[in-house]
């Protein structure tokens, strides 16, 4: 299980309350899709995803970058849990998905990015390592049940 | 995954937007590789302090900027140009390569702090590229 301090608990939730899942959401996802492009592979059925415009107007990654954010903040609601709260996810990424789990490191390091961008100075390091420190346990848990 | 002559161009044209800050870019950024990842700290035993915001670690990684932006202007051919760079990485510093991915993700989080409105992901990716070019520069001579 994850230990968390007082403080990274504070930071965390302090992060949380900066942001809006419906516009971060979809920019973390729409930057992934464009720094990475080889993540385009699990997002055949979306539609046009073939220039960087394309991208940033497709609303079925808009939609899917706010179901994405959405799962990550569940954790927040069940920090000493996160293990077994993403059990059923990770099971649906792995069998169903068929999602290479690095992928969602890609996807938590653009989100970072997007955060440290609504931010500003605000973010400061020891909030930065809180909130990285709580993405890769999400990241940890999602990819549990890989077998 | 090399650069695309307009890649290469974004890069300078951001790194030239970037230059009245960069000291500043090149001191968070270590302070969070120091903060975020603690094991990077084993570099800095020798130092008096290797926390995140102490005037070591701010030094260093303006010092360390400096060598990025020297690169900058070496970006048609930095397997050549980091050569010396490389042989001090690979057999005096020794710094496992893993880390350079560390910091160049630290650097790209204070990129877009610093310019949330021209850290585009246009701007994002040709950075990131470069950073990891640069890295492989560096790691040119480790064996």
């Amino acid at each position: 299980m994850v230990e968390w301090t007082a403080t990274e608990r504070t930071h965390i939730e302090a992060i949380w309350s900066k942001i809006d899942i419906d516009v971060c959401g979809p920019l973390a996802l729409q930057r992934c899709l464009i720094v990475y492009p080889w993540t385009q592979r699990y997002f055949g059925s979306f539609g046009d995803l073939s220039t960087d415009a394309a991208i940033v107007g497709n609303p079925k990654v808009a939609n899917h970058g706010v179901v994405a954010l959405t799962g990550l903040r569940t954790a927040l609601d069940h920090m000493d849990d996160i293990k077994a709260t993403y059990a059923t996810l990770s099971v649906l990424h792995s069998e169903k998905l068929h999602v290479d789990p690095d992928n969602f490191r890609l996807l938590c390091d653009c989100l970072t990015i997007v955060v440290a961008g609504k931010m500003g100075k605000t973010l400061r390091p020891e909030m930065q390592a809180a909130w990285q420190k709580y993405l890769s346990a999400v990241v940890s848990a999602l990819g549990r049940q890989y077998h | 995954m090399s650069l695309s002559a307009k890649q290469k161009a974004t890069v300078k044209d951001f790194f030239g937007k970037m230059s009245t800050r960069s000291d500043d870019i090149g001191a968070e950024a270590l302070s969070r590789l120091v903060a975020v990842y603690p094991q990077t700290k084993s570099y800095f035993a020798h130092w008096k302090s290797a926390s995140p915001g102490s005037a070591p670690v701010r030094k260093h990684g303006i010092t360390i900027m400096g060598g990025v932006y020297d690169a900058v202007g070496k970006i048609d051919d930095l397997k050549a140009g980091l050569l010396s760079l490389s042989e001090l990485h690979a057999f005096m510093l020794r710094v496992d390569p893993v880390n350079f991915k560390l910091l160049a993700h630290c650097m790209l989080v204070c990129m877009s702090m610093v310019f949330p409105e021209e850290f585009t992901p246009q701007v994002h990716v040709a950075v990131d590229k470069f950073l990891a070019q640069l890295a492989l520069a560096l790691c040119e001579k480790y064996r």
